[in-house]
C-alpha cells in the first residue's frame, strides 16, 4: 500500500467575501484576482510547504501535487515550482504530480527538462502524473480544446521518447515539431520516472491507460460509480492480455482526523467551506456552465460512469451536502478509531494499492492540518498499512503495474523488477 | 403559409415582420447528401434562379428562415453544412479557416455551378473572405454579413466558448422578444438533436477559431486582391458579437466595397431585420 497526502491548497482570505460559510456564490472563471493580497498568498504557499515537510515526517509515503489555474481554489498554478522546493527539503517521501495538464502546453521540451530536473534533484523520487485538464486550464492558457485529446497523447509519446532515447533526434508530429531534442539532463530513474493517470469522467484517459499499463488514479468520486470504472480498467488489462490489479489503481478522497469526535465533526465541515471551490461538493462555488460545455475537451459521449457523480457532487445548491457526502464515505472526519474503520470499508470496496488523504482543504486552519497529520502519523498509517496487508493490497512499488510481477528493492534504494 | 410564434406565444408579432411581406411556405427547398471534394456534405438547396451560395454561421445552418424563403423567388440558394458541421463529414486535415477555404473551392469546383455569387455570415463570412482572396475570379459578388476573420480595431469579438449555446444566440441578438424567428433558431425548450446540433458547430467553429480568436492577422492585407469583385458588408448597428468596427474595416480593406448598416439591429440582420436586409441583398445582387 501507498499512502499520500494531498491538498489542493486554497488561497484563503477570509476578509475576502468569499471565503467561509458565507452564502456567496462564487462562480467559476468570475473572480478578479484584483483582491490578491500578496503577504497571504506568500504566507500560505510556505504553510502548505511545511505541511508537507511534516507530512514526510509522520510518515506519509507521497506528497501529491496538482495543478489549476486562475482560481482561487487551488494556489498551485505551476506545481513543478512546488515539487522543485520538495525535492530540495523532503528526503525520502516521492513528490506525485497528479498530474501535469499535457495539453496546455505549447513546448512539451519544458516538461521534459523540468520533471527530469525535479527527478535529480530529489534523487529519483518523482512520480509523474499527467492529466488533461479541466476547462479552466485550457481557457487560462488558450490551448485548443478541440485538440485535448490528440495532443496529451503526442506530447505523452514525445516525453518518453526525449526520457529514454539518446538524443539528438527529431520530432516531427502533428502537433508538436522540434528538429533538435537533445536535453542536457535526463531523469535519474531508469528508465524513467513512473507516469501515472488521475481522472474522473474520461473514458478514453482510462481505457488508454490501462492499455499503456499506467496506473490510474480516480479523484474524489463516489464508491459505486469507481468501482465500476475500475472494472472497465481490469476489462481493458484482460484484453490487452494482462493481469491487473491494486498495484494498478489508486483513489483519494477526503480523510481528516482529529483528537476528539466533536473537534473532528467542526473541522470536517471546513471542508465545503473556503474559497468556493466547485470540486468542493457542498461548497457555495458555482461551476461555469460554459466551461462544462467547452467543445471537445472530453468526448461527450465516452465517460466512465464517475461521470454523473462528479458533476453531481460539484458546489453550489445542486452539489451533494456535506451529511450526505460523509453518509457516502466521501469524507471521512472522526478519531482514529472511528476513521480506520472507514478507511477499511473503502478499501475493501475499491481495492487501490495506493490512496491519497485529502485533507487539509477548504477552510481549515494549518493548526488542524498538523493535528490530523499527527495522528495519522501515530495511528492512521500503521493500522492502514496492516489492513492493507491482511487485504493483499500491493503499491506499484511492491508489484509491477505492467506486469503483476514483484518488484524487488536494491541495495540504492531503487525499484528493479524481480526476475522471475 | 407557416408563421413561427415569437418568445412571448403571439403568432407575428416581430417588428419586422408585421409589416412584412416575407412569407414563408413548405416544400420550396430539398436537403440531400452529396460528394464533394472528398467527403459527404449536407446540402440544402432551394428557389429559382441564378446560384446563390450561402456561408452559415458558427453555429450551423439554421433552418430554412424567411429571408431564404425571399431569395429564393430571385435565386437558387446554395446552403451546405460546412464539413463538420450538421451532416458534413468532418476532415481532419481542415486545422484552420485558410484549410476550410481551400477545401471549399474545390468544392465549388466539384459543384459545377460555373461562376458563383456568395454570402458569408458570421464565421461563414470570414470563410467567405477568405475563398475570395484566394480565387477573386471565381466570384461574381460578394457579401458578407456581421463577419468575423478580421481583429476589430475597436471591441473584441465575443467569445462564444465562455458561454453556453443558447446564452450566446440569445446575446447575439439586439431585442429576442421582438424578433419573431428568435424561437426558430432559439427555441426556448431545445431537443436534444438540436443541442447536439449546436455542440457539433460549436466544436467544428473552436477548430477553425480557437486561436487568435476569430480572426486570420493578415486577411485585411489580402482582401486587396478583392478590387474587381462587387462586394457588399452588411452589418448589424449593434453588433454585439463583432463590433462595428470589423466591417468598416472589411469596407476599407475592400476596395471599392460599400458598407450597409442596418440600424436596431446586433448580429443577425437576416433575423431581426429580415425585411430590409432582403431588401440590400437583393438589389445589391441585382444591381
Amino acid at each position: 500500500m501507498f499512502i499520500g497526502h494531498f491538498t489542493e491548497r486554497p488561497y484563503q482570505d477570509p476578509k475576502s467575501g468569499y471565503f467561509g460559510a458565507t452564502g456567496l456564490s462564487i462562480k467559476d472563471l468570475t473572480l478578479s484576482n484584483e483582491s490578491y493580497d500578496a503577504q497571504l498568498g506568500s504566507d500560505l504557499y510556505n504553510r502548505y510547504l511545511d505541511e508537507r515537510v511534516y507530512a514526510e515526517e509522520v510518515g506519509f509515503d507521497g506528497i501529491m501535487l496538482n495543478e489549476h489555474h486562475s482560481t482561487p481554489f487551488c494556489m498551485g498554478g505551476v506545481m513543478n515550482v512546488e515539487a522543485s522546493v520538495l525535492a530540495r527539503i523532503t528526503k525520502r517521501a516521492k513528490i506525485v504530480l497528479l498530474g501535469n495538464v499535457l495539453p496546455i502546453w505549447d513546448d512539451p521540451l519544458w516538461l521534459v527538462e523540468q520533471l527530469a530536473m525535479i527527478d535529480m534533484i530529489s534523487r529519483g523520487r518523482l512520480v509523474s502524473g499527467w492529466v488533461r485538464g479541466t476547462a479552466r486550464e485550457s481557457v487560462a492558457h488558450n490551448a485548443p480544446p478541440h485538440y485535448n485529446w490528440e495532443r496529451f497523447q503526442e506530447a505523452h509519446e514525445f516525453i518518453v521518447k526525449a526520457w529514454t532515447t539518446p538524443g539528438p533526434f527529431r520530432w516531427e508530429g502533428k502537433h508538436y515539431q522540434y528538429r533538435y531534442v537533445n536535453p542536457w539532463v535526463k531523469p535519474y530513474q531508469k528508465p524513467h520516472p513512473p507516469i501515472w493517470l488521475p481522472g474522473v469522467v474520461s473514458r478514453d484517459s482510462l481505457v488508454w491507460a490501462a492499455t499503456k499499463r499506467i496506473p490510474y488514479i480516480m479523484l474524489a468520486t463516489k464508491l459505486g460509480p469507481t468501482k465500476e470504472a475500475f472494472q472497465i480498467y481490469h476489462d481493458t488489462a484482460a484484453e490487452q492480455g494482462y493481469k491487473s490489479g491494486p498495484q494498478n489503481l489508486g483513489y483519494l478522497w477526503k480523510v481528516h482526523v482529529d483528537e476528539t469526535e466533536e473537534l473532528a465533526a467542526e473541522v470536517g465541515r471546513k471542508y465545503v467551506q473556503g474559497p468556493s471551490n466547485p470540486f468542493l461538493a457542498g461548497n457555495e462555488g458555482t461551476q461555469n456552465q460554459a466551461l462544462g460545455r467547452l467543445p471537445g475537451l472530453t468526448s461527450r459521449k465516452r465517460v466512465l460512469p464517475t461521470m454523473k457523480a462528479a458533476t453531481a457532487n460539484r458546489g453550489g445548491v445542486e452539489g451533494t451536502s456535506y451529511e450526505e457526502q460523509v453518509e457516502g464515505y466521501s469524507i471521512v472526519s472522526g478519531t482514529p478509531k472511528t476513521v480506520i474503520p472507514k478507511i477499511r470499508h473503502v478499501l475493501e470496496e475499491l481495492r487501490p494499492g495506493s490512496v491519497f488523504f485529502w485533507d487539509g482543504d477548504g477552510a481549515m486552519t494549518h493548526d488542524d492540518q498538523m493535528r490530523s497529520l499527527r495522528l495519522m502519523g501515530e495511528e492512521v498509517i500503521p493500522a492502514v498499512r496492516e489492513i492493507a496487508k491482511e487485504l493483499e493490497l500491493p503499491s506499484p512499488f511492491e508489484v509491477d503495474p505492467a506486469t503483476g510481477e514483484a518488484i524487488a528493492e536494491s541495495p540504492k534504494g531503487e525499484a528493479v523488477a524481480q526476475p522471475s | 403559409m407557416v408563421r413561427a410564434p415569437t418568445a412571448n406565444g403571439v403568432i407575428d408579432g416581430g417588428r419586422d415582420w408585421r409589416d412584412s411581406d416575407v412569407t414563408t411556405t413548405l416544400a420550396t427547398w430539398t436537403e440531400e447528401v452529396i460528394e464533394l471534394a472528398g467527403t459527404s456534405v449536407q446540402m440544402v438547396k432551394g428557389g429559382t434562379g441564378e446560384p446563390l451560395l450561402v456561408l452559415h454561421d458558427e453555429m450551423g445552418h439554421p433552418g430554412w428562415l424567411r429571408f431564404h424563403e425571399a431569395l429564393s423567388q430571385e435565386f437558387t440558394l446554395y446552403i451546405p453544412s460546412h464539413p463538420g458541421f450538421g451532416g458534413s463529414k468532418y476532415l481532419d486535415w481542415i486545422m484552420n479557416m485558410r484549410d476550410m477555404a481551400g477545401w471549399y473551392l474545390e468544392a465549388l469546383d466539384d459543384l459545377a455551378i460555373g461562376r458563383v455569387k456568395m454570402m458569408g455570415f458570421s464565421l461563414g463570412g470570414w470563410l467567405a473572405a477568405e475563398m475570395a482572396t484566394m480565387n477573386p475570379d471565381r466570384f461574381e459578388k460578394l457579401i458578407l454579413v456581421d463577419a468575423m476573420g478580421i481583429k476589430p480595431p475597436v471591441g473584441e469579438i465575443y467569445d462564444m466558448f465562455l458561454a453556453v449555446a443558447k446564452e450566446f444566440i440569445t446575446d447575439s441578438i439586439m431585442n429576442p422578444e421582438g424578433t419573431a424567428e428568435f424561437q426558430r433558431i432559439c427555441p426556448e425548450e431545445p431537443t436534444p438533436e438540436q443541442v447536439e446540433y449546436w455542440e457539433v458547430a460549436r466544436e467544428q467553429s473552436c477548430r477553425l477559431g480557437w486561436k487568435p480568436y476569430m480572426y486570420y492577422p493578415a486577411l485585411p492585407h489580402l482582401l486587396n486582391r478583392l478590387k474587381g469583385l462587387p462586394t457588399m458588408v452588411v452589418w448589424g448597428s449593434d453588433d454585439p458579437i463583432v463590433p462595428l468596427s470589423a466591417g468598416q474595416l472589411y469596407r476599407d480593406s475592400i476596395p471599392g466595397s460599400r458598407l450597409e448598416v442596418l440600424n436596431d439591429c446586433g448580429h443577425r440582420p437576416e433575423v431581426e431585420r429580415p425585411e430590409a436586409f432582403v431588401k440590400v441583398v437583393s438589389e445589391f445582387l441585382s444591381g
